[in-house]
């Protein structure tokens, strides 16, 4: 286990490095953040200054390891746009998000499960093909466009519920969340059903693809030939065996979850990382963009590894040294 | 570790036996399911509108000369002065809405096939490669795929197109960057299996070269889950490229895809002009709707597993 958790962490950072590396000097080579910041009617002398205050006259190596050097010990620069430390941009914004991914996973989980169930016990009825007819429907429209279309229905002609933006929040230990007020959740509601509407057609295939499999297995068989009713088999036996793969396919999805968020959050006005990262690639906010892209490396090796370890613990065939090799 | 990411695609991974019967009876089958049909049909009218845009559209959107800014967010069957019908509206530079999409669909087409196309090439060779060398280099290129694949497609395209700028070919350098490791799994997965047959052993026997055994005799037999990742990848990739491109960090105002009509129609949705954002948008769904409609009926014939 031990040995385990080292090959990963080294994974991890040698994943984090070429990353930097790659963006670093891919930037470089885009064009100069000046250009963009700097008002043209400044000065030369301004211009200069400017640059000099960036350190963006040195050679780009000498930059990098400014850069390395600094992240070492947790500052990673600050935004050339914002002149904040890059760190504190992303981690203040870094909650709202995650609460939008979550959410977004709770209603895939809570809406995808039981449908699915249903799809796959009676995989022939009317009612199964209309679940599967509206999960390819799931997957084919974009996330962006039907957020314009809840927008529309919800918010313009409804009235409903609120367009954009962020509620009410209440701070708990110190994290501020919407989750816990009336004026939060009704903020919440569009944007994470906007974001889970893809995973809803994915839980529900995965889980209507698991009943269909594990139906046919031999202990479905046995479990009805000593008379256990269908209510139990369904719910322990079958229901068990297929939350195994889903266990692993919902960690790694709540990690694309956080990066689909760019777009939900565009569109919903949302105050999160994704809003952030948009708006710095656009004026190439170097450190900004870096900074994005290290916690979200560091996030997602922090999900794989927590899925490694829970499908470890679930399916005991499983062993995590095989999958490290 | 590939188990966890042969996921979304990995219904058909087993699909490897070569189909029993050939395309032309496979093309029979499909037209057999109706909703198959009824895809092909949505894509193919949608192509053919699409690349016929210059003959049939009613203006040419980006011909200055024949938009006028006062025909500016038209409501949908209005009527300029001069007499011309706008049947879907106008958008806010005068433009006719149906003449846009029927252009931006070519834009979308074209940009999803191409990258979908330059991917398959080089994930089929890899995942040959990697199938048919097996050790080291199989397992290099395959740490590689995984690592890859870890990644969401959005959050990888994001970065690129953050280096490289934007343009139609950075955004194919993008999507070809995220689609391609799905082909090469695909493709090593059927190819394992293959590799191991009398025909390959045969070939062997007759000292053709190693590249006319893996592209002449293996790839043709991995055929079949590939086609079904191919549909669903190009429906993907379109779907990815007007997603970046309503971001504003796909495709550039010149060389409008469906994404950026309906990015433009964003801000005039609060006011009501509703249909800027949606007819676009109602015309990129159609599209992806035909084409998953087809790979989902492709995905059950060429699945060994459920063939009646």
């Amino acid at each position: 286990m031990t040995a385990f958790l080292l090959r990963r962490t080294a994974q991890t950072v040698v994943t984090l490095f070429v990353m930097s590396v790659i963006v670093f000097v891919g930037i470089f080579m885009v064009g100069n953040p000046i250009d963009i910041l700097i008002d043209p009617a400044a000065t030369p002398l301004e211009r200069q200054q400017t640059i000099e205050a960036f350190g963006l006259d040195r050679p780009v190596w000498h930059q990098y390891w400014t850069f390395l050097t600094g992240a070492l010990s947790g500052d990673l620069g600050n935004s050339f746009l914002y002149n904040q430390p890059a760190l504190d941009l992303i981690l203040a914004r870094l909650p709202a998000t995650l609460e939008l991914a979550m959410a977004a996973l709770l209603i895939a989980i809570v809406f995808g499960i039981p449908l699915g169930i249903l799809a796959g016990l009676k995989p022939k009825s009317p009612l199964s093909r209309t679940i599967m007819s509206f999960s390819i429907l799931g997957f084919s429209l974009p996330t962006f466009w039907i957020g314009l279309i809840m927008i529309m229905v919800f918010s313009v002609f409804l009235g409903w519920l609120p367009a954009s933006g962020r509620g009410e929040t209440v701070d708990v230990l110190g994290v501020p969340i919407s989750l816990f007020t009336l004026d939060g959740l009704s903020h919440l509601l569009l944007p994470a059903l906007n974001l889970a509407l893809f995973k809803i057609s994915l839980v529900i295939r995965l889980t209507r693809a698991g009943v269909l499999e594990c139906m046919r297995m031999d202990y479905v068989r046995f479990a009805r030939a000593k008379g256990i009713s269908e209510a139990r088999i369904v719910s322990v036996h079958v229901l068990k065996n297929t939350l195994i793969p889903l266990i692993t396919v919902l960690g790694i999805e709540l990690g694309s979850l956080i990066a689909f968020a760019v777009v939900t959050e565009t569109i919903f006005a949302w105050p999160g990382m994704g809003k952030l990262i948009i708006d710095a690639i656009a004026v190439l906010d170097r450190p900004v963009i870096l900074a994005y892209l290290l916690i979200t490396v560091v996030m997602f090796s922090v999900i794989n590894l927590v899925v490694d370890i829970l499908y470890s613990l679930v399916d005991p065939r499983v062993r995590l040294e095989d999958q490290a090799e | 570790m590939s188990d966890r990411t042969a996921i979304d695609d990995g219904d058909f991974a087993h699909a490897t036996a070569p189909p029993r019967s050939p395309s032309r009876e496979l093309l029979a089958e499909l037209l057999r399911d109706k909703l198959a049909v009824i895809g092909l049909i949505i894509v193919a009218t949608l192509t053919v509108l699409a690349f016929l845009a210059p003959l049939i559209a009613p203006q040419d959107p980006y011909d200055l000369g024949q938009i006028d800014f006062m025909d500016s967010r038209l409501s949908p069957g209005a009527q300029n002065t001069s007499g011309l019908t706008f049947w879907l509206g106008t958008d806010d530079q005068g433009r006719d809405l149906l003449s846009a999409i029927l252009y931006g669909l070519r834009t979308s087409i074209e940009v999803g096939v191409t990258s979908a196309v330059i991917a398959l090439v080089i994930g089929a060779s890899v995942g040959l490669i990697s199938a048919y060398a097996g050790g080291r280099t199989d397992a290099l290129l395959m740490r590689i795929v995984d690592m890859q694949l870890s990644f969401p497609a959005i959050l990888i395209a994001l970065i690129l197109l953050a280096i490289l700028g934007r343009g139609v070919d950075k955004i194919i350098i993008a999507l070809v960057v995220t689609q391609w490791a799905y082909y090469a799994r695909t493709v090593r997965g059927s190819a394992l299996v293959e590799r191991r047959r009398a025909y390959v052993d045969a070939a062997r026997c007759q000292a053709l070269p190693k590249s006319r055994i893996m592209f002449g005799h293996i790839l043709p037999n991995c055929m079949p889950p590939l086609i079904v990742v191919v549909t669903m990848r190009v429906a993907y990739a379109i779907m990815l490229e007007a997603t970046l491109s309503f971001l504003g960090i796909g495709l550039p105002v010149t060389e409008p895809s469906l994404g950026l009509l309906i990015a433009n129609g964003y801000t005039y949705m609060l006011s009501g002009d509703y249909w800027i954002s949606v007819f676009p948008g109602v015309a990129l769904v159609l599209l992806i709707v035909g084409i998953n409609l087809v790979g989902d009926c492709l995905r059950d014939l060429l699945n060994p597993r459920l063939r009646r």
